[in-house]
């Protein structure tokens, strides 16, 4: 089982340390210090994937984050990840990792007939094909294609690992820890600047890790690496984070990263977090992200056995392992020389090197010239073959017109490729940095437009070991000078791009065969050949992001890494413009796929948002009560008794209330304390009610307008003194209601000498409704005259109950005889259960927030955001009785002038009864006012009005319903009908208050 | 995310904060007397400007302040904060700015 292209000797792995692992239930060998990815091509497996689209065998293409091809899902259960990079996961004993989107098996996939059908499969093919009908789109077309095109699954059981969460910050934060990053954190750190450098591997060194023989201040780079992070790590000023990816930059320099803590563990011991999110705030950031390469474009290039040179020249290097043993190498840039003279070097056999380019006169082309390989200039691929693994090539001479000539077929099993590189500026244009089309390059470079984020290194173009150390050295220090400044000079300037820079090729190679038949992969995640990019371009697509959302090149888990410069080179030739005219496709974050466990942290379960509680709620809970979500509220909806549902138990309750006594917890409502010498005039301005000659100790119901004349909230406000009010605001509009107070009192009524203050938590609020609700509130009350002379409805008194500090007030939201009783919170529970007491021989009955509902209904008493929305002013609800007609000026007044405003066709509040008795209208149901015909049953209907609140009453033995209906006050007694599926109701329109309209039950 | 430099607390993250419209638009003194079109343009007339913003910010989850500030509506850089009733500062204007 020992790996058989591991080489005896070299690379950053213990070899010592064996590791045993799975692909698909194969067992292989690795060793400490590999990833998924170099432990395969150690054992001669190329072979790990099948494509999106076409069900494609594919291979290992890259050697980092950038890898298009080889995903894989690694564990089982609840600890399982799809669609990781198997060249980022790091070898662990026992891993167990799955090959994806192939069935049964990677070896025989019967998916890739679609590659057979591929002619019927072009871009945009399926919006094309599957469009009608409409329906199937969503049960048929969809699931089918869902599930055979497609990368991992999702994971079935719900995570069992722990995520965490930082805040940081720092003067410089240095991305990516290759030799620019390194050199970057060292001259910012000498310079006094306090630093955080990460890097996404697991090792930091970047390119250095793969650095065999240069030399660095006249060390090997592997002593300088080890060097610099020894003189790192012992600087208190310097954090270091491996395994960290900067996913994102945020505005005014805050960069997310991930960590992850616990994957390369074989297994993470229990509470461990697995990921850690980091928001650091910089006030310097340097981009050390280096380039990434590019793939050249020629027909199937997509066979295993097909990489990116460099990434083989780094497997070879780092992990020791030779990723084939007879090799074509196919180059557009002088990079791809280096590769194959230290692969030649290693003992592997290169059969040639195309270069499509005419001459390549730079030092590595004349290194592997002096090493004796085999150049062809000018020389391009036609065909790939070999099913599982690439086994041969057809190469073919270019002639200076462009022309293709005689083929020749070249034997391998390895063929790399390289079209130059391209610089990561993801972050940086994240950052809003501008970028600039760089033509020697074919790239874009950054331009600077970003305060605070500066680039180094390849990622701004400067490739080359030693000029990526100065340049490193430049932007460590700038950053240093801008972050911590006093004094600190900059000794170093930014290096000049050089002027031999080399990167042409974006065009797909040139090939003896039709161009309608060959698949010359654009984008290898999401199966985009240089076709579909054409295909769009000639169907009329013109913006670059038109064509990246109908092909959906650059839209895989990689975001177009490798892909998105050779489809913008396509696309610009198509198109016949300049490039830079093409545009780019916006960066978007993450980097790579960040888990959705980092950004929930702890934000889970029981933690996912807070819940608020009435002081009464464990007594609910254990009497049965059923809760709604009110916000964040939960609010007793009912109290089912033995097998009572939700109808029965609420007519229940409700009975009780009309007949006796009921209780209810009414804690969540909003309260809000006005105090000043100025609270009056405060209260004048605010609500539509005039309050100067409210007594004390009486109340009076409030109603809020927003500047625009639409009601913001209502509610019962007590006066417990001159200078002192008690408001009440609805349980979802507390925060609202006081935001809007503030911003009056802080803006534009600073002059006004009064104080706001929230009260809600403060006060439970228990409600002690019926007809015998005095006789048990006298049982608890020593200091209180509640008799109907001395405290008339609407009135509020201080006092205590059961011995603590109370504010009474005698007010209804059922219509009976009420009081709801205030007691600090902390009493609550224990007053509650007083009332309980003092009610027990008279059957008091708790009540919740369904009962409330259709008493309240039955009263026509509205609820705001329920019955009214934010065009409903106070007139068309009824309420224009409350609004104080001698003041000058409230919030509101002016626009309740405007035209619209007083239309006598506007939306008005009614009440509706069905004719069926029985029938319960649906909230939110559309009325009209002809009867549909038969004949008239699918034409339009003029919608007049609709249906905001609707139950069945117990008390009447019937159903009702609050309907906001055009000109409806002068509708009553009219039918109307509510179009159903099942056909229309006739409702027939009548006073909102459907129970005691004169309100004697109000004093019982 | 951003950081707002209240003028009471100091910079603190925008998580903190609640964007409360755009700044310097006074309640008119006596809307009675204002005729449907100006009281229109008050209620909802906005310049939404490419560029220099003058806008109110309330540190909610903070000092509880309104504010106003001045940020650059194309790349969210916000060149002053200052309390309420204070003049709005003078800024150069962003480098490709254009009026609304
Ligand atoms: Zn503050």
């Amino acid at each position: 089982m020992s790996a058989p292209f591991r080489l005896g000797a070299g690379g950053r792995i213990d070899r010592s340390r064996k590791l045993r692992f799975w692909l698909d239930r194969k067992a292989y060998e690795g060793v400490a210090g590999d990833t998924l990815a170099s432990a395969l091509l150690a054992n001669g497996v190329h072979l790990v994937g099948r494509s999106f689209k076409y069900h494609r065998p594919r291979g290992i293409m890259a050697a980092g984050s950038d890898e298009p091809n080889a995903l894989v899902s690694v564990g089982s259960g609840s600890r399982f990840t799809p669609n990781l990079r198997a060249t980022q996961v790091e070898l662990t004993d026992g891993l167990v990792a799955q090959s994806q989107n192939r069935w049964p098996s990677l070896g025989r996939d019967f998916g890739a007939l679609n590659d057979v059908f591929s002619p019927l499969f072009p871009a945009g093919f399926y919006y094309k094909t599957f469009m009608w009908p409409k329906s199937a789109w969503k049960r048929i077309y969809e699931p089918k294609i869902r599930a055979m095109a497609g990368l991992g699954r999702a994971p079935t059981l719900p995570d069992s690992d722990t995520y965490t969460q930082r805040y940081a910050h720092c003067d410089a934060l240095i991305v990516g820890a290759g030799p620019a990053g390194i050199a970057a954190a060292l001259a910012a750190e000498a310079h006094g600047a306090r630093v955080i450098l990460c890097d996404e591997q697991a090792e930091l060194g970047g390119s250095l890790l793969a650095e065999t023989k240069a030399t660095i201040d006249g060390k090997e780079a592997s002593a300088w690496l080890s060097d610099a992070l020894s003189r790192l790590s012992h600087s208190p000023n310097v954090r270091w984070l491996s395994r960290t990816t900067a996913f994102g930059c945020f505005p005014h320099n805050m960069v997310g990263l991930a960590e992850r803590l616990t994957d390369h563990l074989p297994s993470p011991s229990e509470g461990r977090p697995r990921e850690r999110l980091w928001q650091v705030r910089a006030k310097e950031v340097v981009l050390a992200t280096g380039a990434l390469e590019r793939p050249l474009v020629f027909p199937d290039n997509d066979r295993p056995g097909i990489m990116l040179a460099d990434a083989a020249r780094q497997y070879l290097a780092r992990y020791a392992v030779k990723p084939g043993t007879r090799v074509v190498v196919v180059t557009a840039h002088d990079q791809a020389y280096r590769a194959a003279t230290e692969l030649a070097e290693a003992g592997v056999e290169i059969a040639a090197i195309l270069d499509i380019r005419q001459d390549a006169s730079g030092s590595w082309a004349e290194q592997a010239r002096g090493a004796g390989l085999h150049i062809l200039s000018s020389t391009t691929i036609c065909a790939t073959s070999g099913r599982h693994r690439v086994s041969s090539v057809e190469i073919a001479p270019v002639g200076r017109d462009g022309k293709v000539g005689p083929r020749s077929r070249l034997a391998c099993d390895l063929v790399l490729m390289c079209g130059g590189f391209t610089p990561a500026i993801h972050l940086f244009s994240q950052a809003r940095g501008k970028l600039r089309f760089e033509e020697r390059l074919n790239a874009f470079l950054p331009d600077g437009g970003a305060e605070g984020v500066r680039c180094a290194g390849a990622s701004r173009g400067i490739f080359g070991l030693d000029a990526a150390i100065a340049d490193g050295v430049a932007a460590g220090e700038a950053a240093a000078r801008d972050a911590v400044g006093g004094g600190v000079e900059a000794a170093h300037s930014p290096v000049p791009l050089p002027k031999d820079l080399d990167g042409r090729r974006l065009d797909p190679l040139p090939h003896d065969r039709s161009p309608h038949r060959v698949k010359a992969f654009v984008d290898f995640q999401n199966d985009v050949t240089a076709k579909d990019v054409k295909l769009a371009v000639r169907e009329g697509f013109r913006s670059i992001e038109h064509i990246k959302r109908y092909t959906t090149t650059g839209m895989a888990t990689d975001q177009g890494k490798t892909s998105n410069m050779n489809a913008l080179g396509i696309a610009a030739s198509a198109l016949d413009k300049p490039l830079p005219d093409v545009g780019l496709t916006t960066f978007r974050m993450p980097y790579t796929p960040v888990t959705f466990g980092t950004f929930a942290g702890v934000a889970r379960g029981e933690l996912f948002d807070p819940v608020r509680v009435t002081p009464t709620h464990d007594w609910a809970s254990a009497h049965g009560a059923v809760f709604e979500d009110v916000g964040q509220w939960k609010r007793a909806r009912y109290f089912p008794l033995k097998d009572e549902d939700m109808h029965r138990a609420v007519a229940r309750e409700c009975q009780a209330v009309r007949q006796s006594v009921g209780v209810f917890d009414a804690s969540t409502l909003g309260k809000i304390e006005i105090v000043g010498p100025d609270a009056a005039e405060f209260m004048n301005r605010i609500y539509v009610n005039p309050w100067s000659r409210l007594e004390p100790g009486r109340c009076r119901y409030g109603v809020m307008l927003r500047e625009d004349g639409s009601i913001l909230d209502d509610g019962v406000v007590g006066r417990l003194a001159a200078d002192r009010f008690h408001v009440t605001t609805t349980t979802g509009g507390a925060a609202q209601v006081l935001n809007h107070m503030e911003d009056f009192l802080q803006t534009e009524w600073s002059g006004l000498d009064c104080w706001l203050t929230s009260t809600t938590e403060q006060w439970a609020v228990i409600a002690v409704q019926g007809p015998d609700s005095r006789k048990i509130l006298e049982r608890l009350v020593d200091d209180i005259d509640l008799s109907a002379a001395a405290m008339p409805h609407m009135s509020v008194r201080e006092g205590h109950v059961c011995g603590v500090p109370a504010r009474v007030f005698r007010v209804s939201f059922t219509g009976e005889l009420g009081f709801e009783i205030n007691v600090p919170a902390d009493h609550g529970r224990a007053v509650w259960q007083a009332v309980l007491d003092a009610g027990f021989s008279r059957s008091l009955t708790p009540y919740g927030t369904e009962a409330m509902h259709v008493m309240r209904a039955e009263k026509g008493y509205i609820i705001v955001g329920q019955d009214t929305d934010g065009t409903v002013t106070a007139d068309d609800v009824g309420l224009s009785w409350a609004i104080g007609k001698t003041k000058k000026d409230f919030v509101g007044k002016r626009s309740l002038a405007r035209p619209a405003l007083s239309d006598p066709g506007r939306k008005q509040l009614v009440g509706l009864v069905t004719e069926d008795p029985e029938l319960v209208l649906e909230e939110g149901a559309q009325i009209i006012a002809e009867e549909p015909t038969a004949s008239h049953r699918s034409a339009p209907h003029k919608m007049i009005g609709h249906v905001t609140s609707s139950y069945f009453s117990a008390t009447l033995g019937r159903g009702i319903a609050l309907a906001m209906v055009a000109g409806g006050r002068r509708r009553m007694g009219e039918t109307l009908y509510v179009p159903m599926p099942e056909g229309s109701i006739k409702a027939v329109v009548t006073n909102p208050v459907f129970l005691d309209p004169e309100g004697k039950r109000l004093d019982a | 995310m951003l950081l707002i430099d209240c003028p009471f607390c100091g910079k603190r993250p925008e998580l903190e904060f609640r964007y409360a419209g755009e700044a310097h638009i006074a309640r008119p003194a006596d809307p009675s007397g204002l005729g449907d079109e100006a009281w229109g343009r008050f209620l909802y007339g906005r310049g939404n400007p490419r560029g220099m913003h003058a806008e109110r910010w309330r540190h909610l989850n903070g000092c509880g302040r309104f504010f106003n500030a001045l940020r650059d509506t194309t790349d969210d850089r916000f060149a002053a904060t200052y309390k309420i009733g204070e003049e709005r500062p003078m800024v150069a204007e962003p480098q490709g700015a254009r009026k609304a």
